[in-house]
């Protein structure tokens, strides 16, 4: 047997919902039909009353969600599409992530956003906006790689007391395949090295892990060896792990399939360097998607964000600083 | 679907109607004197940050927050100082939040207007109008989920309010959820310097709800009696099943946006209109005419509110400030999820990184 991404976040929420009568699902198109991906196949019918459409109201749909859990729910909120939470941006970030430190009362929901770039998607249906949302006090922000992590990570979110931006990768929904699920997990804020190497570390998350991994792939037939570390939450951010992978390698290249200015690169090389500065052989690096809108276009789209073969040549470049 | 509300006629005959309006008219009565108060202290550089009262429109705001029950929501808005009375907060809370007292319900960390008691339904509201309508609407789907039924909640705004997406949003997903929304706009001719003329094009507000296939009520906001009678029927409406329900009060803002605002703007000639007129001596004439009170009464109960709200303010003016190296500094309630300090972040507050070299 094997599990997808996709039904990896699935099942985490029919577990969630069968292991707490708190939780329910609020959405555009997740009941009788399923979500538009699919990730709550079924649940309106093993849940009745648990998983409801939604009206195109992304605002009044993450409003809801934080009425519900002042009165002690635990809603999970999906997007459509990571994109169009935009239009709920002033609940997310002023209703939401400033309730508890405000009133102290807590806020615990889930808003699950289908992040990141698919060939032929465009400029609104491919945005990573964790950078966006970390920018933010108040909110954790979750950035699962692999299927364990899509399953472990979703429902400790919904488990967890404060409100959780949970980017699951859309790009990873069909492809990415496991065994089975996991019975055990390394508990959210803890970075995990998905490649233990010696000569440079590459920092990545959610589906730049994967292309990362296969550029140290690459490398490795050069007689390289890179380290790959995993963040899993970009908020939390596990500095430690990273700074410990740097302090063995002497080099750092963070990888992101945000925008460049700011944002999660930015962040961890910040980081590192007033931290870190002694650890360093060679000026760390940084390597995201380019500073335009997302493209249509397979050709374009493919050289708009990282990839394992431009991922393989800034690594080159930096082992040879 | 449209309700014509304004006769206090069959509120009238109950008995208890007339102790409803006294108790609705000292509300008012402490709101008024308590804001006038927060204005003083604002002129003598008492207050961080704005003033906004509640003026011209206690009378709106207290039927409101009157008609609901014990366990129901309530999500007011800046001009709500006696509707929040109404619903059961403390005066003292009031003065608390504007001082910034450390012990108050918002600890210094938010202030006026932005106040609550979520726990209990009283939600603390964002500055972004039109916001709070989801979050009644979420907060009312949750007592459904529980199976908890006859709760009503409401949600203020103002006519600027009904201009924002949100407003759309909130009010469509109540009505799609079938909520016991009660919506309560106070039309009071101005958001901020905005006449409504700029605001929207429709004739009358309350012709928005069959849109949204919502029950319109039409209220003159000046009107104590009228207003207990059109909050009492629109709530009880929504409390039986009827869905949400959106009242749409004609009044005048009796002050600037803010006391920062002397509202020089607005045209002279609303004042002369029955809008224009002010709710508190109006509703004073009213029960007395009634015979619902006397003139003594009145005057006991003006000075025992004076009293309460000198001695309250007073007190708040004593208690200690938010001491920022008291502070947590944590937006999370999951201590193990916030990040720690890193960088010159971690420097005590108010050290200054130059003391580091």
């Amino acid at each position: 047997m094997s599990i997808t991404y996709l039904e990896a976040i699935r099942a985490a929420q029919a577990r969630a919902l069968a292991e707490d009568p708190r939780v329910f699902i609020y959405g555009q198109d997740v009941g009788a039909f399923g979500g538009a991906f699919k990730a709550t196949k079924n649940l309106a019918r093993e849940f009745p009353g648990r998983v409801i459409d939604a009206p195109i109201s992304e605002d009044a749909i993450v409003g809801f969600a934080v009425g519900a859990a002042i009165e002690g729910l635990r809603p999970i909120v999906e997007m459509q599409f990571a994109d169009f939470s935009s239009v709920a941006f002033n609940q997310i970030v002023n209703q939401a992530a400033t309730l508890y430190w405000r009133t102290g009362v807590p806020c615990p929901i889930v808003i699950r956003l289908p992040s990141g770039g698919t060939s032929g998607s465009g400029p609104f249906h491919s945005q990573s906006l964790e950078a966006v949302y970390a920018h933010f006090p108040g909110l954790v922000v979750v950035t699962p790689a692999t299927v364990e992590d899509a399953y472990s990570l979703l429902l400790e979110s919904v488990a967890l007391d404060d409100p959780v931006i949970f980017c699951e990768h859309k790009f990873l929904y069909y492809h990415l395949k496991a065994d089975s699920l996991p019975t055990e997990a390394l508990p959210l804020g803890k970075a995990r090295i998905a490649r233990e190497g010696r000569d440079l570390t590459v920092v990545a998350y959610s589906a730049m892990v994967h292309e990362a991994l296969a550029a140290a792939e690459e490398l490795q037939a050069e007689g390289w060896e890179l380290e790959v570390v995993d963040l899993r939450s970009v908020k939390p951010l596990d500095t430690d792990t990273v700074m410990a992978s740097v302090a063995r390698t002497g080099r750092l290249l963070c990888v992101g399939e945000a925008w460049p200015w700011g944002g999660v690169t930015a962040e961890v090389v910040a980081r590192v360097v007033s931290e870190g500065l002694s650890l360093l052989d060679a000026p760390p690096q940084r390597l995201n998607a380019k500073d335009t809108p997302i493209p249509y276009h397979p050709n374009l789209w493919a050289a708009h964000r990282p990839t394992a073969r431009t991922i393989a040549v800034a690594a080159r470049q930096l082992l040879q600083l | 679907m449209l309700r014509e509300t304004g006769s206090a006629q069959a509120a009238l005959a109950d008995a208890s109607f007339q102790e409803l309006c006294r108790r609705a008219y000292r509300f008012m009565l402490l709101a008024r004197l308590a804001e006038d108060k927060l204005a003083s202290l604002y002129r003598a550089g008492k207050i961080h940050g704005g003033v906004f009262l509640g003026r011209g429109q206690e009378a709106l705001s207290v039927a409101g927050a009157m008609a609901l029950r014990p366990g129901d929501i309530y999500a007011p808005l800046i001009r709500d100082a006696a509707g929040r009375l109404a619903f059961g907060e403390p005066l003292i809370d009031l003065f608390r939040t504007y001082l910034g007292s450390r012990l108050g319900p918002m600890r210094g960390r938010d202030g006026n207007v932005h106040r609550g008691d979520p726990r209990r339904g009283y939600l603390a509201m964002i500055s972004h109008l039109g916001a709070m309508i989801a979050v009644v609407n979420g907060a009312l789907f949750a007592r459904r989920y529980r199976g908890q039924t006859g709760v009503v909640g409401l949600a203020s705004l103002g006519d600027g309010g009904t201009s924002t997406g949100a407003f759309h949003e909130g009010i469509n997903q109540a009505a799609v959820e079938r909520l016991p929304l009660v919506l309560v706009i106070a039309n009071n001719q101005y958001a901020y310097s905005t006449p409504t003329s700029r605001q929207f094009a429709c004739k009358d507000l309350a012709d928005k709800a069959p849109g949204y296939g919502v029950e319109a009520h039409r209220v003159d906001g000046t009107d104590l009696l009228a207003c207990l009678t059109c909050l009492h029927e629109a709530v009880s409406r929504a409390r039986a099943g009827g869905g949400p329900q959106l009242v749409v009060a004609q009044l005048l803002r009796l002050s600037g946006h803010g006391e920062h605002d002397d509202g020089a703007y607005m045209d002279p000639r609303l004042r002369e209109l029955p809008l224009g007129r002010d709710c508190l001596p109006l509703a004073e004439k009213q029960l007395l005419q009634r015979g619902y009170v006397t003139t003594e009464e009145l005057h006991r109960w003006r000075s025992e509110a004076q009293q309460t709200v000198e001695s309250t303010a007073a007190r708040v003016q004593q208690e200690p400030a938010p001491d920022p190296l008291l502070e947590d500094w944590c937006a999370l309630s999951c201590r193990d999820m916030a990040e720690a300090p890193h960088g010159w972040e971690s420097l005590a507050p108010g050290a200054k990184p130059g003391a580091l070299v």
